[in-house]
């Protein structure tokens, strides 16, 4: 491990730390403009922490220490998963602490905590709103593992930088098993950031949300930590997808040169990636929150078929 | 992995699509989405066959492909389309069992399709034996569609969807059927659709509606 290798990857948490609210404020602003509103500035998101950094933190009578901790545990996650996903390159220090499923994992700890803290306060929309959380995690969390094994089994590791190194660096083969998994990781971390066919980001009528219900009782600094780790989780999430399904730009090893272009390349797809979140959070509706296990079981659906057809078709030379 | 050819992969491809439609047939609530779906797999299953007759040159198969576009892919649905406008078929698609509960049996069914095809899919020689197992298991879920539905709609495309897999196991498993079984099999498949057609007009006048669970109780009074 040397040193210009720790400089970037402190260097890429930073930018996920940077980017992560840009990528939140540029699909607020595409969805605004898909739907024929005035859009927002596209540095809205910033205004927003700077805002709840500076106000001070309202608590509720009886709000235990792990009310207070939470937003600290689920920013620390989100965080960490930003640094274990090779947004820039695939040779840097934090890349080989954790494979997929630990980041699996790491998703599923922000999640347990955000619930807790949830019913923590007592209050009915909290309790509401973890129960749907962990309705919705406990379905997209096979299914996510599911696309997980179906790249696994292509690259025969489960390590996420050798999984994008073997997609990215092979020879051009066509893998239908992908388009599969594709299809079904798109459909989980739609689920999982909150997004439109299972959960409104943007709507308080409590009988839909989920995430905002669980986040209602905080405020100040920890709601700027939550908005924060939201926003770096749907990076997280899109850098993954990015990484596993269009891996290409994303550097190998650690010279100069290729880092510094990809950080261009990750920067342009990212916002194709906005735009297309946006176009399709604005062609769909939410469904009820009764049909979100229909939906989850159609993406864990999708993971499967693409782990049999792995089997089935590509695994004969 | 390395060296198998891009036919194939693009075979395997298209072939995985017309799984992956299969499935969507399935989940499908709407039956103009069903029959759009219908027609798609109809348009997948032409350039499969298109790319196994040019990496082969055999010249039957262009023949066998134009019939599946022009058949599948146009002429079958705009019938269907033509029914439904004249049917005035607004309902969604009903089905028996619930969505999800079908799905998981559209799996095992998927799973059962490919370890059948597996040892068969060895014995032939063909560049596109890998998708046999796919063929056999858009067969068994064309079949789920069909006897989870209550609708006469849905059961007809789930009966095309059918022949549409029962197409791709030929052209995977044989390079297709003798143009005289092909063409028979087409023109059985365009004269069922318009008897069914037909019949679809004496079910709604005879129980104002297209349940076929009112035949059932098709007693002589």
């Amino acid at each position: 491990m040397s040193l210009s290798g720790l400089l970037w990857q402190l260097f890429a948490i930073v930018l996920a730390l940077a980017l992560a609210p840009l990528l939140t404020g540029w699909v607020n602003q595409c969805r605004a403009w898909l739907q024929n509103r005035s859009a927002p500035p596209l540095l809205q998101p910033y205004y927003m922490l700077h805002k709840l950094f500076l106000k001070d933190v309202v608590l509720a009578h009886g709000a235990s220490p792990l009310f207070r901790f939470a937003p600290f545990a689920v920013f620390g996650c989100m965080l960490l998963a930003c640094a274990i996903i090779p947004t820039l390159s695939t040779d840097l220090p934090f890349a080989p602490t954790a494979d997929t499923i630990a980041l699996v994992g790491v998703f599923g700890l922000a999640r347990i905590f955000i619930s807790l803290a949830a019913m923590d306060i007592g209050t009915a929309f909290g309790t509401l709103g973890g129960r749907r959380e962990m309705l919705v995690g406990f379905l997209a969390e096979p299914a996510l593992l599911m696309v997980i094994f179906t790249m696994a089994m292509i690259a025969q590791s489960t390590s996420v930088a050798t999984i994008v190194e073997t997609l990215a660096h092979r020879e051009f083969v066509i893998y239908p098993s992908l388009a599969f998994a594709g299809i079904a990781f798109t459909f989980v971390s739609f689920a999982e950031n909150a997004r439109v066919p299972v959960d409104n980001p943007a709507t308080h009528l409590e009988l839909t949300m989920i995430h905002e219900a669980m986040i209602l009782e905080y405020s100040g600094r920890h709601l700027a930590l939550i908005e924060w780790a939201a926003s770096l989780k749907l990076y997280a999430y899109s850098c993954l997808g990015l990484a596993l399904f269009f891996p290409w730009g994303i550097a190998e090893g650690d010279s100069f040169l290729g880092l510094l272009i990809s950080i261009p390349v990750l920067v342009a797809k990212l916002a194709i990636g906005g735009v297309l979140l946006a176009f399709i959070e604005s062609i769909n509706a939410k469904v009820r929150i009764f049909r979100a296990p229909e939906f989850l079981g159609t993406a864990f659906l999708f993971a499967v078929l693409g782990l049999l057809v792995r089997l089935l078709l590509e695994n004969r030379v | 992995m390395t060296d198998v050819p891009l036919a194939t992969q693009l075979i395997n491809l298209f072939a995985a699509v017309i799984l992956l439609l299969a499935f969507a047939m399935l989940a499908q609530r709407r039956v103009l989405t069903l029959i759009n779906l219908f027609a798609l797999q109809g348009l997948t299953l032409c350039l499969s066959t298109l790319v196994v007759a040019f990496t082969t040159s055999q010249a039957h198969l262009y023949w066998s492909a134009g019939l599946t576009l022009l058949l599948k892919a146009m002429l079958l649905p705009w019938i269907l389309h033509r029914l439904v406008r004249r049917l005035e078929v607004k309902w969604d698609v009903e089905p028996l069992i619930k969505v999800p509960t079908t799905m998981l049996v559209g799996i095992v069914l998927v799973i059962i399709s490919f370890n059948v095809a597996l040892p068969i899919s060895q014995l032939s020689s063909t560049i596109s034996r890998g998708t046999l197992g796919i063929a056999l298991a858009s067969v068994m879920l064309a079949f789920l569609m069909m006897i989870t539905r209550s609708k006469a709609i849905p059961q007809v495309v789930g009966f095309l969807a059918m022949e549409n897999g029962l197409f791709l196991a030929a052209t995977s498993a044989t390079y297709g059927m003798p143009m005289v079984v092909e063409l028979g099999i087409a023109l059985d498949v365009l004269v069922g659709v318009i008897i069914l057609g037909v019949f679809f007009f004496q079910i709604r006048d005879q129980f104002d509606s297209l349940d076929i669970r009112h035949l059932e109780k098709l007693k002589e009074r």
